[in-house]
């Protein structure tokens, strides 16, 4: 019972072998109402991210992004498929699981009249936390992110949604993820906001080995940031390569200029084949 | 032993951050005593009119009580629907905690406020009431009731706790109903005797009923809980069925938000 609190030993005996995350063809429907055809968020996707990279999935809105994170992060059950997380089965071993990944999504989900304080220090004691370390890690990470001590007191719905959104980031990496899965972690935020926060992710790669997953409208930010990149168009994942590859990719056989903007419209564009079935099928007079 | 302590740590969680809620509200926790206090002192000033002490201090019992049950009810209820509304309730539930001890925390918590909560309206009404005759009674029964009667609601909470687990906009609301159909069968303010006897079979499956019986036998009689096993023994093995029964319940309605996509709010 005691492995299952303390994952950590596991992962160091198999350190460069396990994959950080596995996702093994997975699927999810969502029924959206009585005699509709069910709504295919995930479709059959695949992936596989090693220990210190940043991956980001992109996409167009609806096309399945944050609910293949839920899905990562247990949050939604799979109908088919399977994830691992450093080697551990999702399902299986759902508390060693737990323990390794943390996520922010795009809103900063708390308790609003409570302050950034006794919210994180709600967050730490679910981890196991000490609450003494907790708070001066809190207010470490907060200070590192602008939020100054004197306004980590005050009620959250204080805050402007760009500061509550550094708290969201704050709380995750409060519980030292292994996996860390950010879901447009800097929408909404100032260009200075922002660069911070990609300044602080590229430093959490490098400084503590997290693996992270990032979606994000903004293609400059997964130029700069991502390893790979894959593009998710109506659950599907149509293309997988590195930023510089998908350029190329775009380029070489699509005739686009080099860039990330190209290849976005190109793979989640109307223009694909599947598209047109979907249009006709629409079209149907009845 | 170390899991069992991580557990016990892990549930201060919940009472913590319910604790600062109560702290954050304290204005609107004051109010809603003043509003506790005025209902229970409304019903016991019907037996006052009646000029029957025995019947005064039985709805006194009734209304505090029930204020008590309310008062756990709607705390359990409202973290979940609070937790939802603000969309924490994704966050807590990736965390590595075990369901039980976040229902237990969160229980625990609510049967504590409920106890000081309910302490108090007690203080006020002996005030109010000074021909009230406690001489004979023995409050280490009614306590002992209470404590034990509140296993069975914290199942009974568990199971509440769905409703806004489910249905965030309405379920906590959707918790009063569970909370009357108690009330109208438990012989809160009446007593059992009186209802058709379809209803009595209910009466003796809420837990309610026994611990208002051994709670009356206490404070009305000065009854010693030695005396009572036959409300015990109801109260023990709810108590021992129900916890699970809400832990379980919980546990498969949570699968069921999970694999229809309900817990999610925005994004
Ligand atoms: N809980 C849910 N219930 C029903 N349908 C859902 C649910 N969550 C997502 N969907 C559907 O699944 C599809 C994918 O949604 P998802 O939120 O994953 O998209 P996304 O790529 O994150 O979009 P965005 O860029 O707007 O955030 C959409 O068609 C959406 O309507
Ligand atoms: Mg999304």
């Amino acid at each position: 019972m005691t492995a299952t609190l303390s994952p950590q030993l596991n992962d160091t005996t198999a350190i460069g072998r396990v994959a950080a995350l596995v996702v093994d063809h997975a699927v999810k429907r969502f029924n959206v109402a009585d005699k509709r055809r069910p709504v295919m968020a995930i479709d059959d996707v695949s992936m596989r991210l090693e220990r210190g990279e940043i991956y980001g999935i992109l996409g167009s809105n609806g096309s399945g992004k944050s609910t293949l994170i839920r899905l990562i992060c247990g949050l939604l059950t799979l109908d088919a498929g399977r994830v691992e997380i450093f080697g551990h089965d999702l399902v299986r071993e759902e508390l060693t699981v737990k323990r390794l990944i943390n996520r922010v999504s795009v809103d900063a989900a708390f308790f609003k009249k409570l302050s950034p304080l006794e919210n994180l220090s709600f967050a730490a004691r679910l981890y196991g936390l000490e609450a003494g370390p907790a708070r001066s890690a809190t207010l470490e990470i907060l200070a590192r992110l602008g939020i100054s001590a004197r306004r980590a007191d005050r009620p959250i719905e204080q805050m402007s949604r760009g500061m509550q959104q550094k708290v969201a980031i704050a709380r995750a990496l409060l519980t030292s993820p292994s996996l860390l899965l950010l879901d447009e972690p800097t929408t909404g935020l100032d260009p200075r906001s922002k660069l911070d926060v990609q300044a602080f992710i590229e430093e959490l790669r490098v400084e503590h080995g997290a693996t992270i997953v990032l979606t994000t409208h903004d293609l400059a930010e997964a130029d700069r940031l991502c390893d790979r990149i894959s593009i998710l168009n109506d659950g599907r994942k149509v293309v997988e390569s590195t930023p510089i590859g998908l350029k190329l990719l775009v380029a070489e056989r699509y005739d686009q200029p080099a860039t990330l903007e190209a290849a976005f419209m190109t793979y989640t564009g109307r223009s694909l084949d599947d598209d047109h079935e979907e249009t006709e099928e629409t079209d149907e007079p009845n | 032993m170390t899991v069992l302590s991580h557990e016990m740590k892990t549930s201060f969680a919940f009472i913590e951050r319910n604790f600062y809620l109560t702290r954050r509200y304290w204005g609107w926790e004051l109010a809603f005593l003043v509003y506790s206090v005025a209902g229970a002192l409304s019903i016991s000033l019907i037996g006052a009119q009646a000029g029957d002490p025995r019947l005064l201090l039985s709805l006194m019992i009734g209304a505090i009580f029930w204020n008590y049950l309310s008062v756990v009810f709607s705390w359990i209820a409202e973290t979940i629907a609070v937790e939802r509304w603000e969309g924490t309730l994704e966050y807590t539930m990736m965390a590595p905690i075990r369901r039980s001890t976040q229902l237990l925390g969160s229980t625990a918590y609510a049967i504590v406020y409920g106890l000081v909560h309910t302490a108090v309206i007690l203080v006020v009404l002996i005030l109010f009431f000074p021909q009230l005759d406690l001489a004979r009674a023995n409050p280490l029964t009614a306590v002992a009731f209470v404590l034990l009667g509140s296993f069975s609601f914290v199942g009974i909470g568990m199971i509440a706790a769905i409703l806004p687990l489910l249905y965030v906009e309405r379920g906590a609301q959707m918790t009063f109903v569970l909370q009357s159909c108690l009330l109208l069968v438990s012989g809160v303010y009446y007593s059992i005797s009186i209802l058709p006897p379809w209803m009595q079979v209910l009466s003796h499956i809420s837990p309610a009923t026994y611990v208002l019986d051994g709670v009356r036998a206490g404070l009305i009689e000065g009854v010693p809980i030695t005396e009572l096993g036959g409300d015990i023994w109801p109260l023990l093995v709810m108590g021992a069925t129900l916890i699970p029964l809400g832990v379980w319940a919980f546990g498969r309605a949570e699968r069921y938000a999970k694999r229809t996509g309900k817990l999610k709010r925005v994004g």
